[in-house]
């Protein structure tokens, strides 16, 4: 059922798509988690592409879409497929970091551009980059360094610091470590997917510590935030956005309030694109954007500003014109460090409530034009 | 490590038990009774809380959503054994596990259908909110304690309907020879039915309870689908006396092997390798007590069969 939900979405996608297509049309795949568990983070980053290519205007970009099931094989089996029979001449879409990591590097041997709307593995930013990979969300430390950096100029010395046992969740400590200067009261790797953390708070609670950093994506963030408002620990908690954007926030509720976390996008940032990008994401779909949306819409506005430039079978007038980065995002400033991954301002947001809805309202700059650490590794 | 922070631990990993009892009462008793392997199992716990956060969002009372959950998880459950598993009994295993498997994917996308792809909302009701103290300075969340209390009443109402009643009886005789229960004129489709029910009833209960701390969203079965399928071989397929003795074992395996291996560890290298080595062991400890226990006792702690 699956499959056949699969070629029903690429099939009205292509449909809206392909109307007037000349020989010098822009084939785009997107490869995103549409279904299962992930399925929020994959629909926002589709969504936001599609309104900024519906809004350029443009006939000449063709969009196929499809489902990963968040499975690197799927994944890897639907490049193949794309690369081959459907002759992309583009990549993007993926959210997670492994599966990224099982087509990316494949996919630009191949010749292919790869834009990547979330996952921005250290492998990629480092002695893996290639020139045709552009990351146009953040390297996965970014967030957590910025947490980090947070997390130190509010004074706090003795910080709690856990994270899922995979790749990113490492990353994520590593990161947040670069940053503080403070001490580590207790350094914690949870099972991935674990949804129980009664056992975690309690050590949190024995540690004696002045706060709280935590990255769980997904459904294990929001059982660790309600559990631990319940269970009379009040230290303050830092994280990064991901536990606390606007499709997981309404779930978690009152939990997250107050709570300080960091992000390169809000949908209060004070710039023309970002507004006009809330106002007819919330026409559009009926909902507000979270930080997801806003990275497929400024991939998808990055793409259009390189198709205006160049064509794409003009591999390096096209690679130039994505490097220059020529197109207004959603976050303001915005540009490429020497390894494709974006050099730009990380903001500290804390958990508000308007009317009925948890949203977010930045406080600061957490890090200001904000590189990687991974640039002197890559070799292009 | 302080004291306070053991007992702590032990009543974290009590009611992880209790939650996994809720889960897998059902599950040992449709393996035991019906022989049939249910993988969707994890989805009734999903549909029950689902239910709940519809119930609780809608009408805003906890207790309504609990009862929604039990309910609507029982009729899913009832649904599912006429529509698809009655024709599945007298199948080979591999084939129950393929429609089993096909049930959780529809379960899973048409959950996604109706109810989007982003997580909902269900909180503790208000007066479940917070921490209680216990004797001894242990500050512990009051809904926790609630699950433990709740957790345990349910095991013993099942253990006086199988032992003391006349359902109880029945239950126990099909487990034993179905030919001849039959042969007896019970309705054995009718009772498989409600069985079925029962169980998908409280996986639905356990979902909703648990949701309440956890998310609700798709997918969040599964992940206790695998420690239930743990706990009923530990105990023993079939006995309830053995999923109770089982989910505790596992629960209380899980959460303080998670919690002092490391420790433990810390003691001869340096910490983040202790954390990292630790988490590793500690998320295999379930499955070495599950094989240590297979190796002293094939049929598992209160199996009598195979």
């Amino acid at each position: 059922m699956k499959s056949l939900l699969n070629v029903s979405v690429g099939i009205i996608a292509a449909a809206c798509l392909t109307m007037g297509s000349a020989s010098a049309d822009t084939k785009v795949g997107m490869i995103t988690t549409l279904s299962g568990g992930g399925a929020g983070l994959g629909i926002d980053v589709r969504d936001g592409f599609m309104l900024a290519i519906k809004q350029s205007g443009r006939s000449d970009i063709n969009v196929v879409i499809e489902d990963d099931q968040r499975k690197p094989d799927v994944a890897v089996k639907l490049a193949d497929k794309m690369i081959q029979s459907e002759k992309v001449d583009v990549l993007t879409g993926i959210i997670w970091s492994n599966l990224a990591m099982a087509v990316v590097p494949s996919a630009t041997a191949q010749g292919k551009f790869y834009l990547s709307p979330n996952a921005g593995p250290s492998v990629l930013a480092g002695k893996g980059c290639h020139e045709n990979y552009f990351n146009v969300a953040w390297q996965n430390d970014n967030i957590h360094e910025a947490a980090g950096a947070y997390a130190d100029g509010a004074g706090y010395k003795k910080t709690f610091i856990l994270a899922p046992n995979y790749p990113a969740g490492k990353d994520a400590l590593v990161g947040f470590k670069r940053y503080f200067k403070g001490q580590i009261a207790g350094e914690i790797y949870t099972k991935l997917g674990q949804t129980d953390y009664a056992a975690e708070i309690a050590q949190i609670r024995a540690a004696g510590a002045d706060s709280v950093f935590f990255f769980l994506p997904g459904g294990m963030g929001i059982a660790f935030l309600k559990q631990y408002s319940g269970s009379g620990v009040d230290l303050p908690i830092v994280g990064p956005a991901f536990s606390f954007d606007q499709g997981i926030l309404q779930a978690v509720g009152e939990a997250a309030l107050g709570v300080v976390n960091t992000s390169q996008w809000n949908k209060d940032l004070d710039n023309p694109t970002n507004a006009a990008f809330v106002k007819s994401f919330k026409a559009e779909y009926g909902r507000l954007p979270s930080l997801y949306a806003s990275q497929g819409f400024d991939t998808a506005n990055l793409l259009i500003s390189a198709v205006a430039k160049a064509d794409v079978n003009d591999t390096d007038a096209f690679r130039a014109a994505l490097k220059s980065a020529d197109f207004d995002s959603t976050r303001g400033d915005f540009s490429f460090s020497s390894n494709h991954h974006p050099i730009q301002s990380i903001y500290a947001r804390e958990v508000i409530k308007e009317g009925d809805v948890y949203t977010n309202k930045t406080i600061s700059v957490a890090l200001e034009n904000h590189s990687n650490v991974y640039t002197q590794d890559c070799k292009m | 490590m302080s004291f306070v922070l053991i007992v702590e631990q032990i009543l974290n990993g009590l009611q992880l038990g209790v939650t996994l009892f809720l889960m897998s009462a059902g599950l040992t008793l449709i393996f035991g009774v019906m022989g049939l392997i249910n993988l969707a199992h994890g989805s009734l716990y999903m549909v029950g809380a689902f239910a709940a956060a519809a119930v609780a969002g809608a009408f805003g009372s906890f207790i309504l959503a609990l009862i929604a959950a039990l309910a609507a998880a029982a009729i899913a459950g009832a649904i599912v054994e006429i529509s698809i598993l009655r024709r599945l009994y007298r199948r080979d295993h591999l084939d129950q596990v393929l429609a089993t498997f096909a049930l959780i994917l529809i379960f899973s996308e048409g959950t996604r259908w109706v109810f989007g792809s982003f997580p909902l909302y269900l909180d503790i009701p208000n007066y479940l909110q917070g921490p209680v103290m216990l004797p001894g300075e242990i500050q512990y969340p009051l809904y926790r304690i609630t699950l433990i209390i709740l957790g345990v009443l349910v095991a013993i109402f099942l253990g006086l309907l199988i032992s003391k009643t006349r359902i109880g009886i029945k239950i126990r005789a099909g487990e034993n020879d179905r030919e001849m229960i039959a042969a007896l004129g019970v309705d054995i489709s009718k009772l498989y039915t409600m069985i079925f029910a029962l169980g998908a009833a409280l996986a639905g209960l356990a979902g909703a309870l648990v949701g309440a701390i956890q998310s609700v969203e798709v997918g969040m079965g599964e992940p206790v689908l695998i420690l239930a399928f743990v706990v009923i071989v530990i105990g023993g397929i079939g006995s309830i006396k053995g999923a109770m003795v089982g989910s505790v074992l596992v629960g209380l395996t899980d959460t303080l092997g998670g919690v002092f291996l490391p420790k433990i560890l810390q003691l001869f290298m340096d910490i983040s390798t202790a954390t990292n080595v630790g988490s590793s062991i500690a998320s295999m400890a379930i499955y070495i007590l599950m094989g240590a226990i297979l190796i002293w006792r094939p049929t598992g702690l209160y199996g009598s069969r195979l």
